[in-house]
């Protein structure tokens, strides 16, 4: 291995290895420059798109289909008997794929090579892919039964003139915990037991902190008294950073980050106190019986909602599909049955009847109104997020 | 004195070393084991024991979402493994028989799939798919990534594998019993099917297994290449445990894992010193 022709191959292929390797990323580089100077062409290739829909002169009708829907959604977020009896009714069949993230839907709609009729984006995203013309605005004549969606939901700030979302799941943020916390507490939950050294002390066990940057920059906000919708939109920079700060002087009172089974660790009895998803925890506690003995509460200090929405990217073969599956998600019994499924909260109506009664009465999945009113949604943060993004990183480090 | 205190260290490094052996072993294979036991939990919650079940299997088996994710992994994993074990062998020979233009590039370019890593190739793939199907949507047809992407993909990393492996077996051949295939008049194709192919063949197979393995494990590259309908198995949980991890999980993870360790410990016996073949 060491005679001396071979070594010097080995440098030789290094170095080729090197250069290649350097070639690639200018051509990667390039790669990424020509994508964002394709933004506005992509935009009016948007418009030819939509031109040649062979539907889109005239809108679709109620319930009319234009082939098989190309359905992108978060796994484990739609009933597999939903998209039977949907298929079912229209005679089309549906081609469903998953993703993890927004940011993976993201990256494969502004790729442009995958092409998709119906996609899942949470809020922030809504107002990110809008401003990057990712969305074909919806034919609201296509959805009659968008009457059935709560007034509540009508023009949030991700999309003001509510041309290109409508409500999928909605759900919260807060913090799980035992009973004897809450007790200890006072019976009142506070961000306090968290963020506050003294309060934190009255925790037996141990704390878990959810790994997503804007919800554990945004849990901190909260805690100091600030508004997320104002700080973000104000870019008050400070104030993140002063978030910032607190997550890091918090970080040795924790057992771990954790956005995953957080839920379970709390039910385990791994950790006494969890920020996490309202859903995650009510899947938790409804599959072990934890009722009992745990609760998912809304600090006093407020917390976060958020809504995952369906929306139809610009490049849609099929829009008169997608409208046809949104128009059948938003019928009061598909959409309790969605709910009853995924355990969040339904922005539909007229789907309450039909919805289970442990959902409805769990205060976790639908919180009371003054509880419903400390909650915010976390705007789109444009360059903040990356600020946002090194606050947890240095808090963790 | 010396002389027992060397004799007495060596034992102890010795048993140190075994000791250490083993604490890897089980450092790399108690979470597989811990795995495995909780694919037959009976309880909903993955980390939450509540008795022994195969229900979990049966489960998994039965989601349509999960079987079709399988279908699409296999699909995936097979042609991506028969056309890159066919080109990736080409390759090899190409770069160890002859001399040509453009070899010394061929030879370091070659290598770069395994080098770079799965997130910079991904993206590469994602914008080159999407650079070409705009090329050829100007001619017709409107493309999307789909089941052939995510295969051509897979092609695109496992040529690399199967030719270094393959290589490696090159770089042990003896030329002469080609020379006296040649000598017996063996026509150039004989002298191949009858004498080449056949010494090479474990090392072709070690490159398919590889193939096949690595085309079945991977989710990065395979999450930016896929389209409508191309959700593979590790693609859906990943996706997955997003929304809470059942004992579904662990169910297939199991088979997953199963079918790997298979694959492998197959590819290590083909790859054995060649004392096992003539």
């Amino acid at each position: 291995m060491t005679n001396p022709s071979q070594t010097t191959r080995r440098l030789r292929r290094s170095r080729w290895i090197a250069l290649i390797a350097a070639a690639a990323l200018v051509v990667a580089a390039c790669g990424d420059g020509d994508s964002d100077e394709d933004a506005e062409p992509a935009a009016t290739e948007a418009a030819t798109a939509a031109d040649d829909a062979p539907a889109d002169d005239g809108g679709c009708a109620a319930g009319e289909t234009d082939g098989d829907l190309a359905f992108y959604n978060w796994a484990d977020y739609m009933d597999e008997e939903l998209l039977l009896a949907f298929e079912e009714e229209t005679g089309i069949s549906v081609d469903y794929s998953v993703y993890e993230s927004n940011e993976q839907m993201l990256t494969q709609v502004e790729s442009g090579a995958a092409i998709y009729d119906l996609v899942v984006p949470s809020d922030y995203m809504v107002a990110l892919m809008i401003s990057e013309d990712l969305l074909r605005p919806l034919d609201f004549d296509a959805l009659p039964n968008v009457v059935n969606i709560d007034d509540a939901w009508d023009n949030p700030p991700f999309d003001p003139e509510h041309r290109f979302h409508v409500a999928y799941q909605w759900g919260t943020t807060g913090i799980g915990m035992t009973y004897d916390v809450l007790d200890a507490l006072g019976g009142e939950s506070s961000w306090a037991v968290i963020f506050d050294p003294d309060t934190a002390a009255l925790v037996p066990g141990s704390i878990s902190l959810l790994d997503d940057a804007p919800e554990a920059v945004s849990a901190a906000l909260k805690y100091l008294g600030y508004s997320i919708t104002e700080t973000i939109e104000s870019g008050d920079e400070e104030a993140i950073r002063e978030a910032g700060a607190l997550l890091k002087a918090t970080n040795e009172r924790l057992l771990k980050y954790d956005s995953v089974t957080f839920g379970d660790d709390l039910v385990n009895g791994e950790v006494d106190v969890a920020h996490g998803w309202s859903g995650g925890f009510a899947q938790a506690f409804f599959e072990t019986d934890a009722y009992e003995t745990h609760v998912y509460t809304i600090p006093v200090e407020g917390g976060v909602r958020w809504v995952d929405t369906m929306a139809i990217p610009h490049n849609a073969d099929n829009p008169c599909s997608a409208h046809a599956m949104i128009n059948f998600l938003l019928d009061a019994e598909n959409g309790a049955a969605l709910t009853n499924y995924t355990y969040y909260g339904s922005p539909n109506e007229a789907a309450t009847p039909f919805i289970l009664d442990e959902i409805l009465e769990d205060p976790g999945i639908y919180p009371p109104p003054d509880v419903y009113e400390r909650l915010e949604l976390i705007p789109q943060m444009g360059d903040l997020g990356l600020i946002v993004q090194d606050m947890l990183t240095e808090a963790k480090s | 004195m010396s002389d027992l205190g060397t004799a007495g260290t060596k034992r102890s490094a010795r048993h140190l070393l075994k000791a250490n052996a083993w604490f890897v072993f089980a450092f790399l294979y108690v979470p597989i084991v811990v795995l495995v036991i909780f694919s037959f939990n009976d309880s909903e919650r993955v980390n939450v024991w509540q008795g022994l079940s195969a229900r979990w299997y049966g489960e998994a088996l039965g989601n349509t979402q999960i079987v079709s994710a399988l279908r699409v992994s296999l699909i995936v994993a097979i042609s991506s493994t028969v056309v890159s074990t066919v080109l990736g062998t080409a390759v090899a020979l190409a770069l160890d028989r002859y001399r040509f233009k453009g070899r010394r590039a061929l030879d370091g370019t070659v290598y770069l799939p395994i080098v770079i890593p799965d997130i910079t190739m991904a993206v590469m793939l994602l914008v080159f798919f999407a650079e070409a199907f705009k090329l050829i949507d100007t001619f017709g047809p409107r493309l999307t990534l789909g089941v052939t992407t995510v295969a051509l993909s897979h092609i695109a990393f496992n040529i690399s594998f199967v030719a270094v492996v393959v290589r490696a077996r090159l770089d042990q051949f003896d030329r002469t019993l080609e020379e006296a295939a040649r000598d017996l008049y063996a026509t150039p194709w004989r002298t191949f099917r009858r004498v080449t192919l056949p010494l090479i063949a474990p090392g072709i197979a070690a490159g398919a297994l590889l193939a096949l393995t690595l085309s079945l494990d991977d989710v990065v590259i395979s999450a930016f290449t896929a389209g409508p309908g191309a959700t593979t198995l590790p693609v859906y949980v990943f996706s997955s445990i997003r929304q809470g991890v059942t004992p579904e999980l662990n169910a297939i993870s199991t088979l997953m894992l199963t079918a790997s360790i298979t694959l492998v410990v197959a590819s290590l016996a083909l790859q054995r010193p060649r004392s096992t073949t003539p």
